[in-house]
């Protein structure tokens, strides 16, 4: 039988293994953001809630500019290939990351393009459209933005934001919410995992993946799961739970913190305020002349 | 909903909207819930991603789809627990997969926790689902929650990135391009919903009797309630299509605008007439407000002097109309069973 199944999927390609594939991709990538975020670099080191505020200061200037606006956005790269350098993340992971998120952003912008076809720059008798500059736009507000945040989330780990959003003053019910699912993402999707690993390899040619598999297969998953909250609560009553959830918090806000987020945010404001690109383009112009 | 496409005004709002409501569930959680319920609230949401990555077929088509959240972790755990979870699981998913980014984050968690969880678990939900728990009931609950849950949601996103102004999306397209499509989304999500809340009620039917115990919402006034948010939400869409651009019906106007000037060729009137032919065939709407005189206006005046435009608002109210057809069909559907 395994020998008919494996010959069979290397005939015609079945959806089931192409699943699999995908699905450990997947889960992959979550541990490898936290191999990541687990480096120890001077970014690493920083106190999280200054990564957190200068990044939030970052994207808000960033979506803040008007449609049109193209060259003044170009200098806020600055920031997350700063982050990205300093803290060690690989480039080209970060891009094909972008790469796999961006449809929803490039297919509502292409609409603009389509729609305000007012001329606003002639470049050598070529005629742009407005709708191409501010698709152009939209798709570096993408880059910049979604590439801030997982600059972020690279170089400071999940829980560290968690801890950095308690000390901020989120309602400490969220703040537990999110440590634990973190901490159980990665045991359930192992489980799914292997699931559907299961399923596919006694399948032929996508069978058994109707709806009447499906709610079986998860149903079971989540009365594991449902079983596995009970024995982690009495874990938990066992070790002293008493409703209250403490947080060990060794963060330290320093002068390295201070002149991170203020210096940060005091370019982005600069930057938002002139146009870089343009007073160098002037500058260089009226040099030759 | 992304960040690329909303003004700090809009994701500020949202963001202020949704930190409102994490701090009321959070307290409410904190209050009146057991001890058991904050493992339980992070086991199930990491259950959320699990069950992502299990996929089944959609019958009669190539695709497949899966579990999106909202919905069955508010009858699993109810709306304040489940507002808190939906609300991490979209933290989770914008910080490591970037969907959506964070400044959006605000906007994602409304139009994906706050509808499912506030709206239409109460109103529809536990309405459908009534006092005696029965299999035709749960499923058609969860079908019908989930696809109002998600045509709200997707209103939501149409309503924040038509305010942000960063594409040029007129309404009326937008939300005949998103609601349509969420209507598709809403049945699978309702189908995979239902799957699986039937295997839980009939393996261990104290999971779901537990949540759905406490006394259901009050029945007539909560139907008044909820079909005032659709007018509300009808007419805000009917009256806002007259201002939602200054230079609407962009690419209608841009076609006339290129074949209205004399330097064209008559090679490129074909091209136009093709694609405004095709416009026609595929638009649901093609009788817009100023289209029949189109040809005696010169290139640069402006479309139309007042701001009210028949054609716009008509094609603004489909939106609407959509769900309103589905509440209406939910009311006749309640009216049967109560016939019985």
């Amino acid at each position: 039988m395994v020998g008919v199944h494996g010959f069979n999927g290397y005939v015609c390609p079945d959806r089931n293994a192409v699943d699999m594939a995908k699905l450990d991709k997947h889960f992959f990538d979550i541990g490898y953001m936290d191999t990541l975020s687990a480096q120890q670099t001077p970014i690493h080191q920083l106190d999280p809630r200054a990564k957190l505020i200068t990044s939030l200061v970052f994207i808000t200037t960033v979506i803040s500019f008007g449609k049109y606006e193209i060259s003044a956005l170009i200098p806020y790269f600055v920031y997350p290939v700063f982050l990205g350098a300093m803290g060690n993340i690989p480039p080209v992971y970060l891009l094909k990351k972008l790469l796999l998120v961006s449809p929803f952003a490039v297919m509502i912008g292409i609409f603009n393009p389509l729609i305000d076809r007012d001329i606003l720059i002639s470049l050598g008798g070529i005629g742009i459209s407005g709708g191409w500059v501010s698709f152009v736009s939209v798709l570096i507000r993408f880059t910049l933005t979604v590439g801030a945040a997982l600059t972020l989330i690279a170089v400071t780990g999940f829980n560290a934001v968690c801890m950095a959003l308690d000390k901020l003053g989120t309602p400490r019910v969220f703040v537990v919410q999110l440590i634990f699912l973190y901490r159980y993402v990665f045991v359930l999707v192992g489980e799914a995992a292997r699931m559907v690993r299961a399923r596919s390899l006694r399948t032929f040619e996508g069978g058994g993946s109707g709806i009447k598999t499906y709610g079986p297969l998860v149903g079971h998953l989540l009365l594991r799961t449902m079983d596995r909250a009970q024995r982690i609560y009495m874990a938990m009553c066992c070790r002293g739970f008493d409703g209250e959830i403490r947080i060990l918090k060794p963060l330290r806000f320093g002068p390295r913190e201070i002149g991170f987020t203020v210096g940060w945010s005091a370019l982005f404001i600069l930057m938002r305020i002139y146009n870089v690109p343009a007073l160098m383009g002037s500058v260089i112009v009226g040099f030759i002349k | 909903m992304a960040d690329a496409l909303i003004s700090p005004a809009v994701g500020g709002t949202m963001w202020a909207a949704s930190a409102g409501l994490i701090g009321y569930c959070s307290k409410k959680v904190k209050d009146d819930m057991d001890d058991v319920t904050i493992p339980l609230m992070g086991v199930v949401g990491a259950f959320i991603f699990a069950a992502q990555m299990i996929n089944f077929t959609i019958p009669g088509t190539g695709s497949s789809g899966h579990l999106g959240g909202g919905m069955i972790l508010a009858i699993l755990l109810g709306p304040y627990a489940g507002f808190l979870t939906m609300a991490s699981v979209l933290v989770v998913q914008s910080l490591f997969f970037a969907d959506g980014g964070l400044m959006a984050l605000g906007c994602n968690i409304f139009n994906l926790g706050f509808f499912p969880c506030f709206i239409a678990y109460p109103f529809i939900f536990k309405y459908v689902v009534g006092t005696t728990l029965s299999e035709k009931r749960l499923f058609a609950a969860a079908i019908f929650s989930a696809i109002v849950g998600l045509q709200l949601g997707a209103f939501s996103v149409v309503l924040q990135t038509v305010f942000s102004g960063v594409t040029e999306l007129p309404f009326d397209t937008f939300v005949l391009l998103m609601q349509p499509i969420h209507l598709a989304i809403g049945i699978v999500e309702g189908l995979a919903t239902s799957a699986v809340v039937l295997f839980v009620w009939k393996a261990r039917p104290e999971i779901i009797n537990a949540v759905s115990t406490p006394a259901p919402v009050g029945n007539l006034s909560m139907r008044k309630v909820f079909i005032g948010f659709l007018a509300a939400a009808v007419v805000t869409g009917g009256v806002l299509s007259w201002f939602a651009s200054s230079n609407p019906d962009g690419l209608e106007w841009s076609i006339f605008k290129t074949a209205g000037t004399d330097e064209l060729g008559s090679s490129h009137k074909g091209v136009h007439t093709d694609l405004s032919n095709a416009q026609e065939k595929i638009a649901l709407l093609p009788d817009y407000g100023f289209k029949s005189s189109n040809t005696e206006l010169p290139a640069e005046a402006p479309i139309s002097e007042s701001v009210v435009d028949t054609g716009k608002t008509v094609s603004g109210l489909v939106g609407g109309a959509l769900t309103l057809l589905l509440a209406g069909l939910l009311g006749f559907a309640l009216k049967r069973r109560k016939k019985k």
